[in-house]
């Protein structure tokens, strides 16, 4: 008999599941292994899964190594998020024509139809965020809203935790609790390895309804909780929140600012990892003899002397500024934008900071020196 | 998609009717849509300016024009304002807007007003002053203080002539190097704020022009005992979207081109005092 009720896949017949998305038109995308870091890319089957790797990750350092076994999501996150589908780094957003009248105007063809596999509970996080940058105001994005309309999500409950995580910390992880349409909880050991599949939406009850796999048991339910509980205590990093709009506003001019602006090489890369960053540049590229011309949306970011320049010259000029005003904006300002902190607790751009440096460590010595008599 | 369900990414078609400069780098347009009127706007709301092929700028609104358009006064001073100092009348441009919330006119109402003004700055300012001077009886003392680099840069002469003759609005003019004749004030606006002798219990200012001159306009109407929450100024930071989503403008949690360009200073993060905000 067919169930929507939670599911026991053994981790072998994982095809099953890219079957049944393919088969509704979905391009299945996911984690795989690329130039020596797990990326999100179009996958074929399950084979293109980074099957047996893990990562190791730090400040300022990211490593990927086989760890002997069959683990399919055996890692946390790497360098990109889902961003780059929803929110692409490069986009058209429309093309125009010299006319008669002008210019005329026409949209961009519509987006395909994605599947997310292998997305984390801190990436739906992520993922609820910029919906409520880009739908959630009075000027909805129209390109961003079709992409979105169009994705089936598959998560993942995280098995470890890597050394630069702390979505417990955020309240967004480590298990996937809603804006998800499947669940997966992988089962490993000496025993088995399985998948527990959960539905979170009908899209996803759906789908679940044609795996032909048996209703799981209890036990599997505690395996999985007691995995996800080890995962939430192994957290690499916390970070405090408390009062934490007091605390960035209360404190623009703490000389902890011009110390960690010794650090940072304004290079841009947190914004571009951060998987709610959404800032960006809008120009227009013109044709030779000027006939047509496409307005093109690139990811943008804070840490350039460019993003603030009006007739007058930058309104942030100094390295210092620029990280007060992304971690202010990432950690409060967001607070009052969107009602949710911009932070999902990824720690993404911890490990891609070349120099290293660590939010959760910015926001403890800001509260220590706040808090000193 | 916006309320009105089109796209505000989309520019519309509007023509440029009329070009004629104002000053050595400034010049205003009278521009419609190719189509039916120009949609309803604000005092102190801004449209998104589009030059095809060469890009956009946000620009604020300095008034209405005849024939259902609208009027933008403009600085040359940029790539696209360049180019669109070189524009012939007849020629079609994108808008996207009116974007941004604009001064408070109902709050206004039945006070004494003071505007402040820092050169370009009385370009967003003109609709609130033709605003008061439609709806007079409504508002209690106008008084302006118009402060420019020099004599010739000072915009709308005409304009300024009529208000003072015929709008029963007290306008005071100075300049930062006169030349010779000039008979009006000489120095900083802020200087000539005492002279108003303004009621604190029953006046509110609204300010616009450049962040140190609104910084220090601030405090002396502070000095003439107004409180914070009795002033308005309009902030500029860079704009590409105008609706919230490119992140150019922030300042602090505010979103310049959304939540602004008008803020009660009260209300301002940061309150102009910490740089590079």
């Amino acid at each position: 008999m067919a169930s929507n009720g939670p599911k026991l896949l053994p981790a072998a017949q994982l095809d099953a599941l890219f079957d049944a998305l393919q088969r509704r038109g979905y391009a299945v995308v996911g984690p795989r292994l690329r130039d020596g870091a797990i990326v999100y890319d179009e996958l074929k089957s399950m084979a293109d899964l980074p099957i047996g790797w893990h990562d190791r990750q730090g400040p300022g350092r990211y490593r990927v190594e086989a760890g002997g076994d069959r683990a399919l999501f055996g890692y946390t996150v790497g360098p990109q998020s889902w961003k780059k589908y929803l929110f692409p780094p490069h986009e058209t957003l429309w093309r125009g024509q010299r006319g008669e009248n002008g210019f005329a105007i026409e949209p961009p063809p519509p987006p395909p139809r994605r599947a997310f596999i292998g997305v984390r509970a801190c990436e739906l996080q992520a993922i609820a965020v910029q919906d409520r940058v880009f739908t959630g105001g009075a000027a909805v994005d129209s390109r961003y809203a079709a992409r979105r309309k169009e994705i089936f999500t598959v998560a993942v409950n995280c098995g470890v935790a890597g050394a630069t995580c702390f979505c417990v910390s955020m309240n967004s992880g480590p298990r996937a609790s809603r804006g998800f349409d499947l669940a997966l909880t992988e089962l490993l050991d000496a025993q088995r390895h399985d998948l527990l599949v959960e539905a979170g939406s009908d899209a996803g009850a759906e789908v679940l309804a044609e795996l032909d796999a048996p209703s799981a048991a209890q036990a599997d339910h505690s395996q999985a909780d007691a995995l996800v509980a080890a995962t939430a205590a192994s957290m690499g990093r916390q970070l405090d929140t408390t009062e934490i709009r007091a605390l960035l506003y209360g404190n623009a001019e703490s000389p902890r600012w011009k110390a960690v602006a010794e650090r940072c090489v304004s290079c841009g890369n947190c914004t571009s990892v951060c998987p709610t960053c959404f800032c960006s540049d809008v120009q227009d590229v013109t044709s030779l003899d000027g006939s047509t011309t496409e307005r093109e949306r690139t990811w943008a970011s804070c840490f350039t002397q460019s993003f603030t320049h009006m007739a007058g010259g930058s309104a942030r000029v100094s390295t210092s500024s620029r990280y007060r005003h992304w971690l202010t904006h990432k950690l409060a300002g967001w607070i009052d934008q969107f009602g949710t902190s911009g932070c999902v607790g990824c720690g993404r751009c911890i490990t891609w900071c070349p120099p290293g440096i660590d939010l959760t460590e910015e926001i403890a010595a800001l509260r220590a020196d706040a808090e000193k008599p | 998609m916006n309320a009105d369900g089109s796209d505000p990414w989309v520019p519309q078609p509007w023509r440029v009717r009329d070009l004629r400069r104002d000053t050595s780098d400034v010049f205003s347009m009278q521009m419609a849509p190719l189509e039916g009127v120009a949609p309803p706007f604000k005092p102190g709301q801004f449209n998104m300016l589009y030059q095809f092929g060469q890009g956009e700028v946000a620009i604020s609104i300095s008034g209405h024009a005849p024939d259902g358009g609208i009027l933008h006064t403009v600085r040359a001073v940029g790539a696209v304002t360049r180019v669109l100092e070189q524009i012939a009348p007849g020629t079609v441009l994108g808008v996207r807007g009116p974007f941004g919330n604009g001064w408070p006119v109902e709050e206004l109402r039945g006070h004494d007003v003071v505007i402040v003004a820092g050169g370009l700055g009385l370009a967003p300012l003109r609709p609130l002053i033709e605003w008061l001077a439609l709806h007079r009886a409504d508002y209690g003392r106008v008084d302006i203080i118009y402060g420019a680099r020099k004599p010739a840069d000072l915009l709308y002469p005409t304009d300024i002539a009529r208000w003072q003759r015929d709008c029963n609005i007290r306008m005071r003019v100075t300049v930062d190097n006169a030349s010779p004749g000039w008979p009006g004030e000489i120095g900083a606006v802020t200087h000539l704020v005492p002279s108003i002798d303004l009621d604190p219990a029953k006046t509110l200012a609204v300010v616009c022009g450049p962040e140190v001159m609104m910084r220090f306009t601030v405090l002396a109407l502070q000095q003439e005992g107004m409180e914070q929450s009795a002033i308005y100024l309009s902030m500029e930071r860079h704009m590409q979207c105008a609706v919230g989503y490119c992140g150019h403008c922030f300042y602090g949690p505010h979103f310049i081109c959304r939540d602004g360009p008008v803020f009660r200073f009260d209300r301002l993060h940061g309150g102009l005092i910490v740089p590079e905000l």
